[in-house]
């Protein structure tokens, strides 16, 4: 190896890692002495009710955007590669609009555009954000699931079943979904850890979700938000992980997530 | 048919939206048309937030840049062992999600008034906040920026560093060339489509970023997201429509960004196996 590669990889290295082990160091000095070492700060999070209570709105909001963005994809990806492919140019810039107009531009029209509307839909995480982290999601499911669908062959699936008598919507569920398994899954992937890590409009539109939480801890608690800095860098882990892990699966690739910034 | 909910779905949550703010940027507090807000971004303070935005995202894309592909390359070139590259590829894909507010507080318990590295110089008798250092200013932001940055890069510029073939290195050799007239006539030229392309894509990212910079300065740090958000959170601006054209205005910046990015992916393509 040359000297040189050393140093740059190094260099890259240090900083990394330096700042993760500084949280790390951080969150196990104590809330009282500020001495090392306990794991007060970890019990302190465990034992909030809000940070359960955050964490589960996000979560649930990140199944709700995934279900969502699979429902609108999956049909019309599958009815573009099987009937229509001159559409598929335009569905595709369409879903990279979202990488243009960036989460505080958007959040300023979604927040001109419904404000007025119901309660049910406008004060509520599961009506409001849900359908702004549709969009947010639309690069990573769109890519993920177009992938998924070119590595199979769409017509002769679809022939075999409907020759063997089965509706659109069997053919889809039963034969299509299953073969685009490890794709959704990615995409699915991608999303949770976006969700989970939105804070921009989560911010603007005034809900409490668990990026929200975690920085009302950082501007309220020194060490304790160490510990729950560590514990949303695990999830962002996980998250990722587990894409790579379906990615080496057919059909499935990594992408690059930035909504969470 | 099977694509209709996806376009009623874009026209209600992105264009009617992205379409308000358009509208929004150029109507009067009252009723009609005006282009006076547009002409207000021209002025103090909105000004020097689209300057500091673009300072910001100008240095951490350009170093990121600069750093993400040295690294990149330490990493791909021969004579390295194959396992490094696979691990950086790994980590970079995750570290590239280390954003918002996790992110600026791992900063702050490194470099912070009580941070772990700041503590530890100080007790070696350098303290870095003596030395005019603080976390919570613009280059604070810069540095924890590049904390996304420097991984979006090694990962968007690494298909690119793959291209440069053993052959044609050692085709340059064999006619005499020197390591230097190899990057200069060869390594270089090949390489800057692509390098100009992944700055551009770095400098949006930068560009559109919020939370991060909010987290760690408060909003003491005057970005143009920061400016919109100070609205919505606390009645700053009496003019709804003024966040609408400062929203409108980054628009802008992003599309022009686009509109450069698209010809230079073009030719980075070219050299693409």
């Amino acid at each position: 190896m040359a000297p040189s590669a050393y140093l740059w990889l190094l260099l890259g290295a240090a900083y990394f890692l330096i700042p993760l082990v500084s949280t790390l160091l951080f969150s196990l000095k104590s809330n009282t002495t500020g001495k090392c070492c306990t794991a007060a700060n970890y019990g302190w999070v465990i034992h909030n009710g809000d940070f359960w209570h955050t964490l589960k709105i996000s979560f649930l909001l990140a199944l709700e955007t995934i279900v969502i963005s699979l429902a609108i994809f999956v049909p019309t990806i599958y009815w573009v590669h099987l009937k229509v492919p001159k559409l598929r140019a335009v569905i595709a810039f369409f879903a990279l609009i979202p990488f243009v107009v960036p989460p505080i531009v958007m959040v300023v029209g979604l927040l001109k555009v419904f404000k007025g509307t119901p309660d049910w839909f406008y004060a509520q995480p599961w009506g409001f954000l849900a359908g702004a982290y549709v969009i947010l999601a639309f690069p990573y499911m769109f890519f993920s699931l177009d992938a998924g669908f070119r590595a199979i062959d769409v017509h002769t699936l679809t022939e075999a079943s409907q020759s063997l008598g089965a509706r659109w919507t069997t053919t889809l569920v039963r034969v299509i979904l299953p073969n685009i398994r490890a794709a959704a899954l990615a995409g699915a992937f991608l999303t949770l850890a976006i969700v989970m890590g939105e804070f921009t409009i989560a911010n603007l539109a005034a809900f409490h979700t668990f990026p929200i939480f975690i920085q009302y801890v950082n501007e309220t608690q020194g060490f304790p938000a160490g510990a729950l800095t560590l514990m949303s860098f695990g999830i962002t882990w996980a998250a990722m992980l587990s894409l790579l892990f379906v990615g080496r699966r057919r059909g499935a690739r990594a992408a690059i997530v930035a909504g969470a910034r | 048919m099977a694509t209709l909910p996806f376009f009623a779905y874009t026209a209600l949550f992105l264009f009617l939206p992205a379409g308000s703010v358009l509208i929004g940027a150029f109507q009067a507090k009252g009723q009609g048309y005006t282009l006076e807000n547009v002409r207000t971004l021209f002025h103090h303070p909105y000004i020097d937030a689209f300057k500091t935005s673009i300072e910001i995202s100008l240095v951490t894309a350009l170093l990121g840049g600069l750093l993400g592909l040295l690294i990149a390359y330490a990493a791909i070139r021969d004579g390295t062992p194959r396992w490094i590259r696979s691990a950086l590829t790994t980590f970079s894909g995750v570290a590239a999600n280390f954003g918002g507010i996790p992110l600026a507080f791992a900063f702050i318990a490194t470099l912070g008034p009580l941070g772990i590295v700041t503590v530890f110089l100080r007790n070696h008798g350098w303290d870095p906040t003596q030395h005019g250092f603080n976390l919570f200013s613009k280059t604070g932001v810069e540095l924890a920026y590049l904390y996304f940055q420097l991984p979006l890069m090694i990962l968007v510029i690494a298909p690119a560093v793959d291209g440069l073939r053993k052959e044609w290195r050692e085709a340059s050799a064999n006619l005499g060339a020197s390591q230097w007239q190899f990057w200069r006539y060869v390594g270089v030229p090949v390489l800057m489509p692509s390098l100009l392309g992944a700055i551009i894509l770095l400098f949006g990212n930068a560009f559109a970023a919020y939370a991060t910079a909010y987290s760690l300065t408060s909003g003491a740090v005057n970005l143009v997201p920061i400016l919109i958000g100070a609205y919505y959170s606390g009645n700053v601006l009496d003019n709804p429509h003024l966040a609408q054209a400062m929203a409108f205005g980054m628009f802008v910046v992003l599309a022009v960004m686009m509109l450069i990015y698209i010809p230079l992916q073009r030719r980075a393509a070219r050299w693409a196996k």
